[in-house]
């Protein structure tokens, strides 16, 4: 990416994202209704769900990218892995302080072992290891493959542990989207979630956008590095 | 990705077997893993016993648990191995030399690496028994089928692991951070049809896991056979 267009995107993103982290919290905190039985602590829900929705999203693109590295051997694609998979875990941060702070009022507890809960925490762990994969392997080539290797297995397995521990115990609220004919949403509520996701989600592009430029100059300075002879 | 051979299916299978009794072989004259495997797993099931009343009602509960958790940490000791030693005078780049695909590498070291474990399981099970007092062979059949599913599901990652890890600055430390986060449904899975051994519970109870355990199995085994020659490279 040439730099005006970096600049005019970073600008454009920036704008985006300041309004609509405005506008999400106008939503949340002035214009949804307050819920029934759970209260003002409910309202916890729009960030926790799309800090969710964006990790996933995240993850997602942690995996395509790896498969695309695999195939291709192009390094924009390990760079892309390499920024989703740090975006990832700070939106699934969000979600593992937010949901604990929901369900200490909620539920009584901190924590329990139910399938999402502990599926998302193994997913935060699985993403760690990912990184820590990257940070103890120094040579840019095999760093990149290596990752891409864990990147897919990881991704691949993820449903897997949703199914075992589903199967195993489950305490969290049933979905209330898509979640049959008991679930749903207040329109108003749906409104807020969808501010607060959209605004999540421009966060997250912004963010990406800045960390994929760092590793793009990092790669170039090694370039212009080993063009003077200070590397190898 | 990973290639057969020009001669197929059956070359696979015996270059695979080829690589697996290498292995046998240096692991007979070097004696490196197995007995490593075998005292670290017999100390940690004694150590356990310190942890609670090992002959409890609550003990009884758990056993199925706590086996699995000797297994996989011996598992991972002796996985470290598989591809650590490999690194030594180059052997692995030898290996890459002859005309052998990275599939039969592959598969050859996860049938040494499965050998290995499962004989340790086999050795380790009766002085669980004896120790916590709970009773494995109750269902014979049923439980050798689970330890083969868990165990071989656990190798069929732990070995492209093992493989990456040997790759890494930190070897050794790197291998249980990126094995132990995938293993768990592979681990819950084998905990509950352990348990229903355990308890004597009809075995039908079980299928769900034992299907769980299947599907672990062949997704991550092809997905390992296919993403492997990455590691492979120089």
């Amino acid at each position: 990416m040439n730099r005006r267009n970096y600049h005019r995107l970073s600008l454009i993103l920036f704008c985006a994202a300041l309004v609509m982290v405005l506008w999400a919290w106008y939503a949340v905190f002035l214009q949804v209704p307050t819920e029934r039985t759970m209260g003002v602590v409910q309202r916890i829900f729009y960030l926790h769900l799309s800090s969710a929705f964006v990790s996933f999203l995240a993850f997602f693109v942690v995996f395509i990218s790896s498969v695309a590295y695999l195939l291709t051997r192009k390094a924009e694609w390990d760079w892309a892995a390499a920024t989703a998979a740090e975006i990832g875990i700070i939106f699934i941060a969000a979600v593992l302080i937010s949901g604990p702070l929901w369900a200490k009022p909620a539920w009584g507890i901190w924590w329990t072992w139910d399938a999402r809960l502990t599926t998302t925490l193994v997913l935060f762990l699985i993403y760690l290891a990912y990184l820590l994969l990257r940070y103890y392997t120094l040579e840019a080539g095999r760093q990149a493959r290596l990752a891409a290797i864990f990147g897919i297995i990881g991704f691949v397995d993820v449903p897997l542990v949703y199914m075992a521990n589903r199967w195993w115990r489950t305490q969290h609220p049933q979905p209330v989207i898509l979640g049959g004919s008991e679930s749903g949403l207040d329109p108003r509520m749906w409104y807020g979630l969808l501010v607060t996701f959209v605004a999540m989600l421009t966060v997250g592009a912004l963010v990406f956008l800045q960390r994929y430029r760092l590793e793009e100059s990092r790669h170039a300075v090694n370039e212009l590095r080993r063009a003077v002879g200070q590397l190898e | 990705m990973a290639t057969v051979a020009a001669t197929g299916w059956s070359a696979l299978g015996r270059v695979s077997f080829a690589i697996a009794a290498k292995d046998f072989l240096s692991e007979r004259r070097t004696k490196e893993v197995f007995n490593a495997m075998l005292v670290f797993g017999f100390m940690v099931a004694v150590i356990f016993s310190f942890a609670f009343e090992p002959t409890s009602e609550e003990a009884q509960r758990i056993a199925g648990g706590l086996v699995w958790l000797v297994f996989i940490f011996a598992g991972i000791l002796g996985l470290n191995r598989s591809f650590a030693r490999e690194t030594l005078n180059e052997c692995l780049q030898g290996l890459r030399l002859g005309p052998v695909g990275p599939g039969a590498i592959y598969l050859g070291k996860l049938l040494s690496n499965f050998a290995f474990m499962f004989v340790a399981e086999l050795i380790l099970l009766p002085f669980f028994g004896m120790f916590f007092d709970v009773h494995f062979w109750r269902e014979p059949a049923w439980m050798i089928a689970i330890l083969v599913l868990g165990t071989w599901g656990f190798t069929a990652l732990g070995t492209i692991f093992s493989a990456v890890s040997a790759n890494t600055r930190m070897r050794e430390l790197m291998l249980p951070l990126l094995l132990l986060p995938l293993s768990v449904p592979l681990l819950i899975a084998a905990v509950q049809a352990t348990t229903t051994v355990l308890r004597g519970l009809p075995m039908s109870d079980a299928s769900l896991w034992i299907k769980l355990l299947i599907g672990f199995d062949v997704m991550f085994t092809t997905l390992a056979w296919l993403v492997f020659e990455p590691v492979l490279e120089q």
